[in-house]
């Protein structure tokens, strides 16, 4: 038998408003994706409120409701306070909310997944670079998720790939060789550095970010592919995407 | 599993329990309830009811200025020749002007954007009243505009982008404060609205 009362570490991906006062919150666990209500959140004197804010870190005490499971306690972990003060990362975030929300379904019980979320959250407000961030949780989301880009073989023929390889298929599932790339459908160019780049993220800890130094151009095009890579993987646009856009800040 | 109403309602009833479970907050439990009520309720009551709701969308629009509710062109408040026409409050909904001038401390103008920038929910910039509001500072004598949007992720997001347009039109931006509510214990506070609190700390 369940408890009636459990404990979890959590991050919170999405809130909606719900009945009179209550939140609806979409939470990301170890155990995987849930939706939990708050109740009464929406009140000012909610002594919950200020410990759900959306992509804050936290352990919730939950207590198993008929449906949904109600939120007792909350005790923030890491509230990410710094970039809340962002817009660009705000604005990342919600990216970051969204991908792992249309990727997921509720109830896959996914450590790593947690973990992956956590990091690229905690390096989000430590000032690491916004763009890089991204592309280093896209790689490693999808990775979890089953749909791991292939860069190290030919997404086609599964040779070993060489720096030769100037092709990018978003639907054969990723780089892929010269020959290969005559016959494979909606094939990008993708030039060295930018194919460099996206191999190191895929294998590295998001650590080495503050360490790199990266062009603009490259960084960019590096986008560019996983952009179009995540939208064939989900067949749809992010909605937060446009909002990414709008707030971009120049480097 | 509550669904609709039985078939055993007959249709006028069915149908008021309908219209009312598709209010905010009213389930079909308290959408039954209030029909029930109604129907034994004395004739006149009802008759009142009917009138206010079809009052409400005869007569009531959104001020032209400021969005707020209005009975006519522009709303009480931008009518009113004593509010102090340099400052404009923005705040996210109708209620929020309510709550606001319940304080009675403020005598400025208000901005209602109808909404804030929530993008997973589909709300953009485009989808609230925040273009009006960059195009009122433009136009008018406005000195400070006072970003009163909710103290949440969603009310700072919307707070910034409205910041970012507005400094450069050369007028104060300023927010409210974050802090303790009246009547609350130290020990339940969050860490952010402790912190805000500690840094907007006050000379007694």
């Amino acid at each position: 038998m369940r408890d009636r009362v459990y404990r979890t570490d959590a991050v919170i991906i999405r809130r909606s408003d719900f009945g009179e006062a209550d939140r609806l919150l979409t939470i990301i666990t170890p155990f995987g994706k849930r939706r939990v209500v708050a109740k009464g959140a929406r009140k000012t004197s909610s002594r919950l409120a200020g410990h759900i804010e959306l992509f804050t870190y936290t352990t919730l005490l939950l207590a198993v409701g008929r449906s949904l499971d109600i939120v007792t306690q909350s005790a923030v972990r890491r509230g990410h306070d710094i970039l809340r003060l962002d817009l660009e990362r705000i604005s990342a975030a919600y990216y970051i909310a969204e991908l792992v929300d249309r990727l997921t379904e509720e109830g896959a019980e996914d450590r790593q997944l947690f973990e992956v979320l956590i990091e690229t959250l905690h390096a989000l407000d430590r000032g690491s670079a916004v763009d890089l961030v991204l592309r280093w949780y896209e790689l490693q989301v999808l990775d979890r998720i089953g749909y791991r880009p292939q860069l190290q073989e030919c997404a086609v023929c599964e040779e070993l790939l060489t720096e030769d390889a100037a092709d990018f298929s978003p639907a054969a599932g990723g780089v892929v060789c010269s020959r290969c790339a005559r016959s494979a459908a909606g094939v990008l160019a993708m030039r060295l550095p930018a194919f460099k780049l996206l191999r190191y993220l895929q294998v590295q800890p998001i650590g080495v970010l503050e360490q790199l130094t990266i062009s603009s151009e490259t960084r960019g095009e590096a986008e560019r592919l996983m952009r179009a890579y995540v939208r064939t993987v989900l067949e749809r646009d992010l909605k937060s995407v446009a909002f990414l856009e709008e707030v971009r800040t120049q480097p | 599993m509550a669904g609709s109403p039985d078939t055993i309602l007959i249709a006028p009833v069915a149908r008021l329990i309908e219209e009312f479970s598709r209010l905010p907050g009213v389930g079909p439990k308290t959408a039954s309830r209030l029909t029930f009520f109604l129907l034994r309720a004395p004739d006149d009551r009802a008759q009142a009811l009917s009138e206010a709701l079809a009052a409400l969308k005869q007569h009531v629009r959104f001020c032209s200025r400021c969005f707020f509710i209005a009975e006519g062109e522009l709303c009480t408040i931008c009518s009113n020749p004593a509010r102090d026409q340099r400052m404009i409050c923005v705040v996210e909904e109708p209620l929020d002007v309510v709550a606001i001038e319940r304080t009675a401390i403020y005598k400025g103008l208000y901005h209602v954007l109808h909404g804030r920038i929530a993008p997973l929910e589909g709300m953009n910039r485009e989808d609230i009243y925040f273009d009006e509001l960059i195009d009122r500072v433009r136009a008018d004598p406005v000195e400070e505009v006072i970003l009163a949007t909710n103290p949440n992720l969603e009310g700072e997001a919307t707070a910034f982008h409205m910041q970012r347009s507005l400094v450069p039109l050369g007028v104060r931006v300023t927010r409210l404060a974050r802090g303790l509510p009246t009547g609350g214990d130290l020990e339940w506070a969050d860490p952010g609205t402790l912190g805000s609190a500690l840094e907007g700390r006050r000379e007694l």
